[in-house]
């Protein structure tokens, strides 16, 4: 598929290469000797990705296959081969369904909230200021830098950084003003009913600032005569928001939710670091990846993990062919 | 232009599914298949003529490597002590050193390319499952060891020289294969100067316990009770060990066992009673969210009074506990008149695990540094290093103990043989794992007892049933 987008790629950029050098090109291809040459070319272009992809991507995807029909126990030279009996043992494997079930509910409500909230702050930024002209809200350019913060730290680092956050005792940044109030502190890792949604907080906190400065950049693309016409209509901010803004950035918000959407089936990091046990309390914020990566690293099932694995792929394979249906939409040309 | 947005929407399509299949493709890749042929053990392995002064017949010019796991007892004691010792008797053979935090990170891929080192401290988070190294004969069988004489002296066998228990704990198999160094003393751990301060007993029974619970919770000095709330081990570790005393070793033989029925024993129920209990009135506010070093910090603040450890953990903590502290433990109190064990039962365990690679190179040469590190001086130095005691009877004998060391010594003399132990959570990784997660509810209050008790046991009997799963008997 990455070769697939590459030559999509070449096509567009095509469209962009001066009419005459395009007709230049069009004149050589004409004989059959550059026809050979222009083969040439490309294949020696093609033939060190496409080696590569099949090495480190293909290659990997067909052993995993293999290891699924194992019980290799990632020590032995010598795996036994047994059949479909790991993918048996994993329908009857009620953590794992947990965790597929916590990644479905990811996939729902982390695109949804993480563009809901990069939608507004966007339009605040860009859009709805006060004075006259189409510009963003005062201390704007602040803002967008500020917003941008959480996606330069590392994972790893956002995950210990809420543990802290996230501390039951009175050294918890959120659990302290509560106690100092006399209420009872939440136990946000702790309590198995709330940590996921503590899991779900940091995941849209952390994505949010990209997608701002994505959508700001989509809206800067917008002509500004669309914004200033919809305004002298008297529209208000609502009505510019739904009527102009979300309409023209359409493409760009479907693209967000794509990414929304891989990052969702993907979560590992942030659950492995920050969660006690490792995906719990009691297994409550447990993801498809970290089953994986126990059975893998810890239980040393590497036959069972990839079967896991396999069944992630295809979870992987329908998201992306309904993400492709749902994403066929008529555009609004400008 | 209409070309154009055609392309375009292409593209992104094209782009956003190359993005999904390429992460899912990493998580994959991760686990690559093994090197065919390394399965066998290496032609050659190094031997030498057998002396006296070389009983287990190493070759004298071959090196060897040590890796050692760079953990709470550091790869120091190595270095110094043990790799030293080892020269002193056999200069001429060099020893690699090693240290990793990621002991499975490191090795895994060297195993199952058929180039492991030589000798193995196979510990920490990251450390490799023994079942599974069993499993494919990569452990080194040490009878040989226990078997030769002794390196203090020739007359006396290695076998005589350490505690039986470390002998039963590293045999898998019917094969002595794991060396257990370290040994590990539970109990109940406070501060001798806040306790005398506050004029507070060492409770003997139960209800002189919970007596005690009430009154410190009364003085509102601090919390009476709490343990690693992240981390659930260390309170089903406790719960275990009272059901053991309560109901005899054959509750933690047949758990280990995974017997029909063994986690819905009487005294099981008993134990998690009344822990859960204790939980519910007694434990430091937050305590579910902390780590161990959490609450134990909050213990060396005096914040709360008692919390269950093994002895590792004055050495665990020597940074952050004031100089007057006074590290002391004292065993599980007594449940009622009629328990199976006596007053003073501990729940000791020989651990930290040691072993000599099968299919390495020179595999003789890591048996004769087990035998140096089973060295009267070998073990002693090591036990005032790192105020851990060791399997080697007698070694820390003449050394200086610091307190905490010193109470769980005198702990561990006073049980004399009424010492209990399981071994479940080496065994079986996934059992440990879900009585971990259904003790952290249980203290909570989420999850009753019966409850507990099921889950505990639907787990036990799943990986009983699971014909994948090696099977270990004790």
């Amino acid at each position: 598929m990455a070769i697939r987008a590459r030559a999509v790629t070449d096509r567009k950029q095509m469209s962009y290469v001066p009419l005459g050098f395009r007709a230049a090109l069009g004149r050589f291809a004409m004989t059959h000797r550059t026809d050979y040459t222009r083969a040439r070319f490309i294949a020696g272009f093609l033939a060190v990705p496409v080696l590569l992809y099949l090495i480190y991507v293909i290659s990997p995807y067909a052993q995993a296959f293999y290891i699924a029909m194992t019980n290799w126990r990632g020590v032995s030279a010598t795996p036994q081969f047994v059949g479909l009996e790991n993918f048996q043992r994993l329908l009857g494997d009620g953590v794992f369904w947990t965790a597929v079930g916590h990644n479905a509910l990811l996939l729902v409500l982390l695109p949804l909230l993480t563009i809901a909230i990069a939608l507004f702050f966007a339009f605040l930024l860009n859009v709805a200021g006060e004075s006259g002209g189409v510009s963003g809200i005062w201390g704007a350019r602040f803002y967008r830098v500020v917003f941008f913060f959480p996606q330069v730290l590392a994972v790893a680092i956002v995950a210990v950084l809420f543990q802290q956050v996230f501390r039951p005792d009175k050294s918890g940044m959120l659990n302290a003003p509560l106690m100092a109030l006399g209420l009872e502190p939440v136990g946000f890792l702790s309590n198995p009913d709330v940590a996921f949604w503590s899991i779900l907080g940091v995941l849209v906190w952390q994505a949010v600032g990209f997608y701002v400065v994505l959508f700001s950049a989509g809206m800067a693309s917008i002509p500004r005569e669309m914004f200033e016409a919809a305004r002298i209509d008297g529209a208000g901010r609502v009505q510019l928001f739904f009527q102009v803004t979300l309409p023209l950035l359409w493409d760009t918000v479907q693209v967000g939710l794509i990414y929304l959407g891989i990052a969702a089936l993907d979560v590992f990091a942030i659950v492995w670091v920050m969660t006690a046990e490792h995906g719990g309390p009691d297994h409550s914020t447990t993801v498809m990846a970290a089953e994986i990566y126990r059975n893998a690293f810890q239980y040393f099932r590497f036959g069972y993990a990839s079967a896991l694995g396999v069944v992630l792929f295809f979870f992987t394979v329908a998201f992306a062919v309904l993400a492709m249906r749902l994403s066929r939409r008529d555009r609004i040309e400008f | 232009m209409a070309d154009n947005s055609f392309s375009r929407r292409e593209l992104l399509r094209s782009a956003a599914l190359a993005g999904l299949l390429l992460p899912a493709a990493g998580t994959l890749s991760a686990c690559a298949t093994p090197a065919g042929g390394g399965g066998s053990t290496p032609a050659t392995q190094a031997t030498g003529a057998k002396s006296a002064a070389n009983p287990l017949g190493i070759a004298e010019d071959k090196p060897f490597e040590v890796v050692i796991f760079d953990g709470g007892y550091g790869d120091a004691y190595a270095k110094n002590i043990h790799e030293p010792l080892f020269n002193t008797k056999h200069a001429k053979v060099q020893i690699k050193h090693t240290a990793t935090k990621e002991i499975a990170k490191t090795l895994q891929p060297r195993f199952a390319g058929g180039n492991p080192p030589e000798f193995i401290n196979n510990s920490g988070d990251n450390s490799m499952d023994f079942g599974a190294l069993a499993q494919d004969g990569q452990l080194q069988d040490l009878t040989e060891l226990l078997d030769a004489p002794s390196w203090d002296d020739p007359n006396v066998k290695v076998r005589d020289t350490i505690l039986p228990a470390a002998i039963e704990l590293g045999t898998l198999d019917g094969k002595y294969c794991v060396l257990e160094y370290a040994n590990t003393v539970w109990g109940i751990w406070y501060s001798k100067k806040l306790f005398d301060d506050n004029g507070w007993q060492v409770p003997k029974t139960w209800d002189e316990f919970t007596a005690l619970c009430e009154t410190i919770k009364k003085s509102g000095k601090c919390a009476p009770f709490t343990y690693a709330g992240k981390h659930p081990f260390y309170i089903y570790e406790t719960i275990l060990t009272l059901a053991a005393k309560i109901g005899g070793v054959d509750v933690l033989k047949n758990i280990d066992n995974l017997a029909d029925g063994a986690w819905k024993a009487e005294p099981i129920a008993k134990a998690a009673g009344a822990f859960a209990d204790l939980g519910a009135k007694y434990l430091l506010q937050g305590t579910e969210g902390l780590d161990h070093i959490q609450t134990q910090t909050a213990h060396n603040k005096y914040k709360v009074a008692m919390l269950p450890c093994g002895s590792w953990l004055e050495n665990e903590q020597k940074d952050s506990t004031p100089s007057d502290f006074g590290y002391s433990m004292f065993p599980l109190p007594s449940f009622t008149d009629a328990d199976a064990l006596p007053y003073g039962t501990v729940h000791s365990r020989p651990g930290e695990e040691y072993f000599v690679a099968a299919k390495s190179a020179n595999p003789r040469a890591g048996m004769e540094y087990m035998r140096a590190m089973l060295s009267k001086e070998g073990a002693g130095k090591f036990s005032e290093l790192l105020s851990t005691l060791t399997v080697v009877k007698g070694a820390a004998e003449g050394r200086t103990l610091s307190s905490g060391l010193a109470s769980a010594s005198t702990a561990l003399q006073n049980a004399g043989t009424n010492t209990t132990y399981f071994r479940f959570r080496q065994w079986y990784q996934p059992l440990h794992d879900e009585v971990a997660a259904a003790t952290g509810q249980l203290m909570s209050g989420r999850l009753k007892v019966a409850e507990w008790a099921d889950r505990c046991q639907k787990k036990a009997d799943e990986i009983k049933n699971d014909s994948s799963v090696k099977k270990f008997t004790r």
